[in-house]
């Protein structure tokens, strides 16, 4: 007799089955004639361009870990949601004192300025010129002078 | 090669039950190379739509040449557009096939003289199958393209070629 563990099991093998007799039957019956141009990766018909492993800034990371957090706040309330009728003000307290907590971190991200998204700022050289055109407002007392 | 395609020297009922098997599947799920050139696109959109239902062939719309078999080359292909669909023709997987949608496409249609910058037929830089002439093409005619190529790949074969 099957238990319940063992449908589970019976379930991966079949999965495991069609995967395998998949592949194994495109082994079988495709065509096999590879070139470069073919086994060139995707990038919408355009020549592809350097690695596909690419540099993240890493202010990114900071992003990703503030979501993280409230991402994990977000799948908290939900459970709370459900029971906060029969918890009441117990439930209450508890999740304003763990939503205080959080927003603790958030006012200290923000002080420390984590959120901010700087630029870079680029060195513009400023040129000298000897000759430098004169402004509107240069000439206009010239004028009156 | 692959391990069965074109390795048989003669025919015999097995391989041609085979071959019958796999016509069969390949023509009924064509799915197609989803881009679209100019004014035949437009055509392609209307033939994909409710009224002529080109999803009733097997024809679906595949957003990456590696999962799809034919490529409808629809509308005017300039010179730019030319090496791109060269390069999207040899990332797809094989079996593939090419319809030719529009004059513009077939032979480069208004363009065929004056056009500087439009290729005169896709021809000239991939194999094409079946031709659909108009300028566009309405949809019926794309549905008779496609079951055109669906009559030719009926007849296709696993046998070795003897020229080859």
């Amino acid at each position: 007799m099957l238990t319940e563990f063992g449908k589970v099991l019976l379930f991966l093998i079949v999965g495991a089955m069609f995967v395998v007799g998949g592949l194994v039957a495109s082994w079988l019956l495709r065509p096999h004639r590879p070139y470069p141009g073919k086994l060139a990766p995707y990038e919408c018909g355009e020549e592809p361009v350097g690695e596909a492993w690419i540099r993240f800034n890493v202010r990114f990371y900071v992003i990703a870990l503030i979501f993280l957090i409230f991402e994990v706040e977000v799948v908290f309330l939900f459970p709370w949601a459900l029971v906060y009728r029969e918890l009441g003000m117990f439930a209450f307290i508890e999740m304003a004192i763990f939503l205080t907590i959080l927003l603790v971190g958030l006012a200290y991200v923000w002080v420390k300025g984590d959120l901010d998204w700087d630029k870079p700022k680029p060195h513009i050289p400023k040129i000298e010129r000897s000759h430098s055109p004169l402004r509107a407002s240069e000439t206009a007392e010239r004028v009156t002078a | 090669m692959g391990l069965l395609d074109q390795r048989f020297e003669k025919s015999n009922v097995l391989v041609t039950s085979l071959e019958g098997l796999l016509n069969w599947a390949r023509l009924s799920s064509l799915w197609q190379m989803q881009f679209g050139l100019a004014c035949c696109a437009i055509e392609m959109m209307a033939a994909s739509a409710s009224n002529f239902d080109i999803m009733r062939f097997g024809v679906i719309p595949r957003a990456t040449p590696r999962q799809a078999d034919v490529m409808i080359v629809s509308g005017t292909v300039t010179l730019k557009m030319a090496s791109r669909i060269k390069r999207l023709y040899d990332q797809m997987a094989e079996p593939r096939y090419v319809i030719s949608m529009g004059s513009c496409s077939n032979c480069g249609g208004p363009y065929w003289e004056h056009g500087y910058h439009v290729l005169k037929g896709v021809d000239r830089v991939i194999p094409v199958d079946v031709y659909v002439p108009g300028c566009p093409p309405r949809p019926e005619a794309l549905l008779e393209g496609i079951m055109k190529l669906q009559e030719k790949v009926r007849k296709e074969s696993v046998v070795k070629k003897k020229s080859a």
